[in-house]
C-alpha cells in the first residue's frame, strides 16, 4: 500500500515535469526563439491550449501528496517556505504572462508579458531543479519532524545547509537544461519554418551541455550521498534505470540529428521519465533524509495516512485519474499537428 | 503539545495570510461559478431557438469569464499549497481526512475544466452546436464540482464527521461518503452556489443596464438583463429561504456560540429579539444604539416565540470568537446585503414582466450600481463563516493555536505576506483594465478557432 502511493506521487511528479516541463522550456526559450511578434504568437501558440492542463498535475500532485503522506507535505512545505513561495509567485506571473499578453497589441504590453513569461519560466526549471537536489541531499529534520531552510548558508552541503547550495545549483542546472532541450525539441516538433529550424540547432547545441551537466550531477551525488546506491546494491535490476537514462540521451541525440522530431521528442520524455524514477528508487522508502540523524528521516513508513485512507483513496483516485487521462488524450488529439503561423483573429 | 491559547500574536501572521489570499481568490471564483450557468443559458437558448444573437450573447461572457478564470487559477495555486506551509501542523494532522477532497477537487474537477474550457473558447467552429453546447455544460460541472470539494474541506472544518482519531492525534477518514455528505457542506454549498450565481445575476445585469443607459449594444444589453434580472430573483429569494435559513438554524444547533456573536446575543433570553442595527460593545458586554424587532430569533431559531436563545455568557471566554465585533459586522452586512439584494431583484423582475424595465433608467441605475454588492456579500459571508469558527481550526477539536507552522516565523510571514499584497494588486489592475476593455469592446464578435492554438484565454 504504502510502497503504492510512493509510486503514485512518483508518477504524478513525474507527469508533471515532463507535461508541463515542455511548455516551461518553451517559455524559457521564447525570446531566443522568435524574433518578431508574429513568431513568438507561433510559439506561444504551441503550448497555449495546453499549458493549465499540465500545471494542474503539480496541483494534483502535491494534493495527492498532502492525501497519503500528510508528515511529508507539512514538513516540506513548510521547511521550504521561502522558495516555494517564490515558486508560487513565479507560478502567477507565469500564468498571466502566457494569458494576458494577446489580450493587446502593444508593444509596451507585449514585450512586457514576454518578459514576465521568460523569465518566471526560466527561474522555475531552475528552483525545481534545486528542490529535487535538497529532497536528495537532505534537510536538517529536527525531533518533531519539522526544520526550515533559509534560502542559502555558506553554499555547502554540510549539516545546516541552505536551499542553494553548490550542489542544489548544479540540480538545477540539470532541470534548466534539460527542460530547455525538452521545450526546444518540442517547439521544433511544433512548428515549421524558420522557428522549427532554430529549435532544432538550440536543441543540438543544448545536447552536449545536457551530456555534462548529467554526468557532472551524478557524480556529485554519489560524492555527497554514496548511500543513493544502496537500493541499487540490493537490487541489481535497478541499474537499467541509469542504462535506459544513457539510451535515451544517446536517442535524442540521433532523432534530432535524422531530423525524427517525433522520436527526438519521446526520447526526451523518457530521459526526464527514467532521471526521476532513478531518483525515486534511490530515496525509497526515505521521503526526506535528514542531515543530522538517519534515525529523524521521514519515510514511508511514518509519513503515511491511515490504512483505511489509503485503501479507498485507491479506487476514487484510480477512477479520477483515469478520467484525466482521457481528457488529456482528448485535448492533444483535437491540438495534434503542427500550429499554423499567420496572425489568426 | 499544550500552547498558551490566548497567543494570538504569533498566528495571527499567518491567520492573515489565508484571510487574505483566500478572500481576494474568491473574488473571482463566485463570478466563475456564477457565470458558468447563464452561459449554459444562453446557449441553451440558442440551441432552442436558432437565434445567433444568444451565440454572441455566450461569446461575449465567455471572454469575461476567461479573464476571471486565469485570475481565478494564478491565485487559487498559492492556497493549495499554503496548508502546507503556513498550517503545517494542521496539514500533519488532518491530512487524512481534508487532503481527500483537495485532490478529489483536482483530479476530477481541475482536470475537467481545463480541458474543456480550451474546447469551449475555441471550439466553436469546429464543433456541432450540440457539442458546443456540451463543452460548456462541461466547464459550468467543472466549476461546479470544484466547489464542492473545497466547501467540503471547509465544511469538515467547521464540523468534523466521518473521522477517527489516532493516538499520533492524527485524523483518519472513517467514511468516504460520510465526509462527502457532511449535512454542513450539503447546506453550506446550496447556500455559497445561490451566492455565486447571485454574483453572476448582478454582473450581467450590471453590464445590459450599462449598455442600455449609454445607448450602445441595446439588443444584447436587454438579453443580459433578462437573463441576469430572472437568475437573480430565483437565487436572491433562495439565499435567504431556505438555504440561509437551514444554515443558520444547522449552525445555532451546532455551534452555538458563533450563533450568539454573530447576532450580538451577550446573554441568554427566552424570546430573544434580533438585532437589526448596533454596534456591539464587548467590554460592557451590550449592544449600543440598538435597532431590535422582539422574540424574532427565538422564532427563526427553533419556530416559536418564547424559546430561550443561550447568550455568550453561558459559555467559558476562551470558547469566545476571536473577534467578535467583525464576526458581528460581518453576519449583519451579508444579511442585510441580502435583505437588499431581495428588494431590488423584485422590483427588476416585475419592471421585466410588465415590459417597462427597459425604459425605466431608475432601476437601470439602480442594478448598475449594485455592481459590488454581492461581491461584498459573500466575503462578508465567508468572514462570517470563518472567523466564527474561530478558536477552533477543526471545531471543537483542534485551535487555531495549535496549527500553524511554529518554523516559520512571523517575519517570513509578514515578507510573503507583503508580496502577496504587491503581487495582488497588479493583478486587480490587469483584471479590472482588461475587463472594462472587454465591456467597452462589447459583444459581437466571430467565433474563435481552436486549431489556432492560442492560450486558452486570450480570445
Ligand atoms: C450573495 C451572497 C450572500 C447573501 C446575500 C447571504 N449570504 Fe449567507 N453566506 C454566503 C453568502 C451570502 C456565503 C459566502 O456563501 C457563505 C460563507 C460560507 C458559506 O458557506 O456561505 C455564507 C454563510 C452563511 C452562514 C454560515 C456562517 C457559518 O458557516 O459560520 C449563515 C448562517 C448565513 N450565511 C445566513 C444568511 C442569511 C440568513 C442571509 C440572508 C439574509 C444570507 N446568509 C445572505
Ligand atoms: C472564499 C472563501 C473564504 C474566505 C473569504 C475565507 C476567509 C478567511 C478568514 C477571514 C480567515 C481568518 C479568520 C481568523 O483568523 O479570524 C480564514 C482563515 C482560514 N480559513 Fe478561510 N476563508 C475562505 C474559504 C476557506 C476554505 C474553503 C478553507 C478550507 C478548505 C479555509 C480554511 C481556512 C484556514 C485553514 C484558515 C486559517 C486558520 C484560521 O484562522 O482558522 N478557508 N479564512
Ligand atoms: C482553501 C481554499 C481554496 C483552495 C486550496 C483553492 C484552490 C484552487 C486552485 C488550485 C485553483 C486553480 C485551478 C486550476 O489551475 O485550474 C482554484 C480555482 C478555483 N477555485 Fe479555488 N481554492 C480555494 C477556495 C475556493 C473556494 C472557497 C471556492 C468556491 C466555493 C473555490 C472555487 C474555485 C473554482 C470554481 C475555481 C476554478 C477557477 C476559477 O474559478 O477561477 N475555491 N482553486
Amino acid at each position: 500500500m504504502l510502497f503504492t502511493w510512493f509510486w503514485l506521487i512518483a508518477v504524478m511528479i513525474t507527469g508533471y515535469v515532463v507535461f508541463d516541463g515542455f511548455d516551461l522550456g518553451a517559455g524559457v526559450l521564447h525570446l531566443l526563439l522568435a524574433r518578431t511578434d508574429q513568431e513568438r504568437r507561433t510559439v506561444l501558440r504551441t503550448i497555449g491550449p495546453v499549458w493549465d492542463g499540465n500545471e494542474v498535475w503539480l496541483l494534483a500532485g502535491g494534493g495527492t501528496l498532502y492525501f497519503a503522506f500528510p508528515l511529508l507535505y507539512a514538513s516540506g512545505f513548510s521547511g521550504f517556505y521561502l522558495p516555494l513561495m517564490i515558486v508560487l509567485w513565479l507560478l502567477i506571473l507565469r500564468g498571466i504572462g502566457i494569458e494576458l499578453r494577446t489580450h493587446l497589441n502593444s508593444p509596451v504590453w507585449t514585450g512586457f508579458f514576454d518578459g514576465c513569461f521568460a523569465i518566471s519560466s526560466l527561474l522555475l526549471t531552475v528552483f525545481y531543479g534545486a528542490a529535487l537536489g535538497n529532497v536528495i541531499r537532505g534537510v536538517p529534520l529536527q525531533t518533531d519532524g519539522y526544520f526550515f531552510l533559509p534560502l542559502w548558508t555558506n553554499w555547502r552541503t554540510g549539516p545546516q545547509p541552505g536551499v542553494l547550495d553548490w550542489y542544489t545549483v548544479i540540480a538545477g542546472l540539470v532541470a534548466l537544461i534539460a527542460l530547455t532541450l525538452h521545450g526546444a525539441l518540442y517547439v521544433a516538433l511544433k512548428t515549421r519554418g524558420e522557428i522549427n529550424l532554430r529549435a532544432g540547432r538550440l536543441a543540438a547545441r543544448l545536447w552536449p551541455a545536457l551530456l555534462v551537466i548529467t554526468a557532472v550531477s551524478l557524480w556529485a551525488t554519489l560524492s555527497i550521498r554514496p548511500e543513493v546506491l544502496n537500493n541499487y546494491k540490493a537490487f541489481a535490476v535497478l541499474f537499467i534505470i541509469p542504462v535506459a537514462v544513457a539510451a535515451s540521451l544517446a536517442a535524442i541525440f540521433i532523432f534530432q540529428r535524422k531530423g525524427s522530431e517525433k522520436a527526438a521528442f519521446l526520447s526526451s520524455c523518457a530521459y526526464l521519465v527514467f532521471m526521476l524514477v532513478g531518483a525515486a528508487a534511490a530515496v525509497y522508502p526515505n521521503l526526506l533524509v535528514s542531515t543530522t540523524d538517519p534515525a529523524l528521516n521521514i519515510t514511508v513508513y511514518n509519513a503515511a495516512s491511515g490504512r483505511h485512507s489509503l485503501s479507498v483513496g485507491l479506487i476514487w483516485w484510480g477512477f479520477g485519474m483515469a478520467l484525466a487521462i482521457g481528457y488529456f488524450v482528448f485535448v492533444y488529439r483535437m491540438f495534434r499537428g503542427k500550429v499554423s503561423e499567420g496572425n489568426i483573429y | 503539545m499544550p500552547i498558551p491559547t490566548n497567543s494570538r500574536a504569533e498566528p495571527l501572521i499567518h491567520r492573515l495570510h489565508f484571510a487574505f489570499t483566500v478572500t481576494f481568490h474568491y473574488l473571482f471564483p463566485q463570478l466563475t461559478m456564477g457565470l458558468a450557468p447563464l452561459i449554459v443559458v444562453f446557449k441553451t437558448m440558442a440551441l432552442r431557438t436558432g437565434n445567433d444573437a444568444f451565440n454572441q450573447s455566450a461569446r461575449f461572457w465567455a471572454k469575461i469569464f476567461g479573464i476571471n478564470f486565469i485570475m481565478g487559477v494564478v491565485t487559487g495555486i498559492p492556497m493549495e499549497f499554503q496548508f502546507g506551509t503556513n498550517w503545517s501542523h494542521f496539514a500533519r494532522v488532518t491530512g487524512g481526512v481534508i487532503g481527500q477532497p483537495l485532490v478529489m477537487e483536482g483530479v476530477f474537477s481541475f482536470f475537467l475544466e481545463s480541458a474543456f474550457l480550451g474546447l469551449f473558447l475555441y471550439g466553436e467552429q469546429r464543433l456541432s452546436p450540440k457539442a458546443h453546447w456540451w463543452s460548456a455544460f462541461m466547464v459550468f460541472a467543472g466549476s461546479w464540482l470544484s466547489g464542492f470539494f473545497i466547501i467540503v474541506t471547509d465544511a469538515w472544518m467547521q464540523h468534523p464527521v466521518a473521522y477517527q482519531r489516532f493516538g499520533d492525534g492524527s485524523f483518519q477518514v472513517s467514511s468516504f461518503w460520510g465526509l462527502l455528505l457532511n449535512p454542513w457542506a450539503l447546506l453550506q454549498y446550496a447556500h455559497n452556489m445561490s451566492g455565486a450565481v447571485i454574483t453572476g445575476a448582478f454582473v450581467m445585469s450590471a453590464v445590459g443596464a450599462y449598455y442600455l443607459l449609454e445607448g450602445i449594444f441595446v439588443e444584447q444589453g436587454r438579453n443580459f438583463l433578462r437573463v441576469g434580472v430572472i437568475a437573480g430573483v430565483i437565487f436572491c429569494i433562495i439565499q435567504i429561504f431556505p438555504t440561509g435559513d437551514l444554515h443558520g438554524r444547522y449552525m445555532a444547533r451546532h455551534q452555538p456560540v458563533t450563533t450568539a456573536a454573530m447576532e450580538g446575543l451577550f446573554r441568554s433570553e427566552a424570546g430573544a429579539p434580533i438585532v437589526l442595527i448596533g454596534q456591539p460593545d464587548e467590554e460592557h458586554q451590550k449592544i449600543d444604539n440598538p435597532l431590535v424587532v422582539n422574540k424574532v430569533l427565538s422564532f427563526l431559531i427553533y419556530g416559536t416565540t418564547t424559546a430561550e436563545v443561550k447568550g455568550l455568557n453561558q459559555y467559558a471566554k476562551r470558547d469566545w470568537p476571536t473577534n467578535i465585533p467583525l464576526l458581528y459586522y460581518s453576519y449583519h452586512i451579508m444579511a442585510g446585503l441580502g435583505t437588499m439584494f431581495v428588494a431590488v431583484m423584485v422590483i427588476a423582475a416585475f419592471l421585466l414582466w410588465r415590459k417597462k424595465l427597459f425604459a425605466s433608467r431608475w432601476m437601470l441605475w439602480i442594478l448598475l450600481l449594485c455592481l459590488p454588492f454581492p461581491y461584498i456579500a459573500n466575503t462578508a459571508g465567508w468572514m462570517t463563516a470563518e472567523i466564527g469558527r474561530q478558536p477552533w481550526l477543526v471545531y471543537g477539536l483542534m485551535r487555531t493555536t495549535e496549527g500553524y507552522s511554529k518554523y516559520v516565523h512571523a517575519g517570513n510571514g509578514l515578507f510573503t505576506l507583503l508580496g502577496f499584497m504587491g503581487l495582488y494588486a497588479l493583478l486587480a489592475i490587469l483584471f479590472l483594465f482588461l475587463v472594462h476593455r472587454e465591456i467597452s469592446h462589447g459583444p459581437g464578435d466571430a467565433p474563435a478557432d481552436v486549431r489556432s492554438g492560442q492560450p486558452v484565454t486570450a480570445a
